[in-house]
């Protein structure tokens, strides 16, 4: 059974490598679909590290539905789910589910405090309610000395999505 | 005639429920529990699960399964309870609300005596569901040619809410169980999944076992996963691809606890959902 927490890569990173004070801002499209019945998808974005370590940066779900009730659709981000999601707490990373077209998300060195510098795939997963799923991935490396951007794109429930880490 | 084919009617309905009791039946009747998801999230949840003994994955067609006998541990180890039981004319059906995170146990173990014996000159069978405490009653004295198997059969799935559990796979040590290694309620279809069979708490080597995609109806041909336990007991099952999939594994031995008993047959059924990566 596999592991993991929102912090599990603490310990490590406190032995392998020197404060990092990088930050990601994230350009996510979500395509404007023409379907019958449209809901916002839920989202989540994480860092794969090496060993299948995983740090969550942030989830979009129905934070506001009454009784945590969005809560129960989590699990339909499954890759997500499976590799963070059902041992992580989200509340400090959660935040609502956004409308389609360009949404920008800045993710702070606070949220990669403990990670060590190297290579990582940074992922994102969107799911929506009566519609499909779908991973999008970017290798992403922490801890260089220059501003880099990684890009990919989706086919169905993500449009492009871009990640530009600042040190 | 009318008698006769209330009979035979009858013949018809004792052979389908023994052949899902049995383990190492001749026939393909299969009983099956189909929980709705095994992988939750949220505080709470609640899943429905349809129960049948049926050839095809997972339609039912012949019979219901029984849900008296379903047994539900929690992931604290205390007992838990189905609701909504209700049984139709080819299945069964069933609520379980998830109100503990971790993983749950859901399902019922079976044992029983199956035997026949000849009585001048004539074959007899025991009743179904005859209990090992009856045997001395239920075989007449002269009868001869007296046969004597004893049926340990398990069919039981997991679910899970939040986080996996280890809780309710401590083996009870009695009959065919299962040990994940890789966790049932953490199967994606990319990885192999890895399980441990276990004899009376010791490693089954040699088991073999079943593994079936449920859907078969839409397929030509059924998609299988055939695998033989190693000498510790595990086996490894790659999934052709995601989905709900019925897995058997059955033996027998000589290692009987029932007085007279020349065999025993063991059975171990779960339903196991694997996920798209």
């Amino acid at each position: 059974m596999r592991k993991t927490s929102l912090f599990a890569l603490t310990g490590a990173a406190t032995i392998a490598s020197p404060a990092m004070a990088d930050t990601i801002t994230l350009d996510i499209t979500i395509p404007r679909l023409s379907v019958a019945e449209y809901h916002r998808p839920y989202v989540a974005v994480w860092l794969e590290g090496d060993g299948g370590k995983v740090r969550t940066l942030s989830v979009w779900y129905d934070k506001d539905k009454r009784g945590g009730e969005g809560k129960k659709w989590l699990n339909e981000m499954r890759t997500w789910w499976r590799k963070a999601g059902r041992s992580a707490s989200i509340d400090g990373v959660s935040g609502a589910t956004r409308a389609p077209g360009p949404q920008k998300l800045s993710i702070p060195a606070a949220a990669l405090r403990g990670l060590p510098a190297g290579n990582y795939q940074l992922v994102v997963e969107a799911a929506r309610e009566v519609g499909g799923r779908e991973v999008v991935k970017l290798p992403v490396s922490l801890g260089g000395k220059s501003a880099s951007t990684a890009r990919a794109s989706g086919k169905t429930e993500l449009g492009s999505v871009a990640a530009t880490i600042k040190p | 005639m009318k008698m006769r084919s209330r009979l035979g009617a009858r013949a018809a309905f004792l052979a389908i429920s023994l052949a899902a009791v049995l383990p190492g039946s001749a026939q393909a009747h299969r009983a099956w529990f189909l929980p709705s998801e095994t992988i939750l999230s949220g505080e709470d949840a609640w899943i429905t699960v349809d129960g049948a003994v049926s050839n095809d994955l997972f339609y039912p067609n012949h019979f219901p399964l029984g849900t008296d006998g379903v047994k539900v541990e929690k992931p604290d180890g205390s007992a838990g309870s189905i609701e909504n039981a209700a049984s139709g004319k080819i299945r069964s059906t069933f609520d379980l609300h998830l109100d503990q995170p971790g993983t749950w146990k859901i399902g019922n173990m079976r044992s029983g005596v199956f035997g026949r014996y000849k009585l001048n000159g004539e074959q007899k069978r025991l009743p179904r569901g005859a209990q090992a405490s009856e045997i001395e009653n239920l075989i007449p004295a002269g009868a001869t040619d007296v046969e004597v198997r004893e049926n340990l059969m398990r069919n039981e799935f997991f679910v899970t809410l939040g986080a996996p559990t280890d809780t309710v796979f401590t083996p009870s040590g009695k009959g065919l169980e299962l040990v994940p290694v890789t966790h049932p309620n953490d199967l994606v279809a990319n990885e192999e999944g890895v399980f441990r069979f276990l004899i009376d708490g010791k490693p089954a080597a040699g088991i073999e076992l079943t593994a079936i995609l449920g859907g078969g109806r839409y397929a030509n041909q059924p998609v299988e996963v055939k695998a033989t336990s190693d000498a510790k007991g595990e086996v490894r099952l790659a999934w052709p691809q995601p989905g709900m999939y019925w897995l058997e594994a059955e033996t027998k031995d000589k290692n009987t606890s029932i007085p007279g008993a020349t065999e025993r047959g063991l059975g171990y059924v779960t339903t196991l959902e694997v996920m798209a990566p």
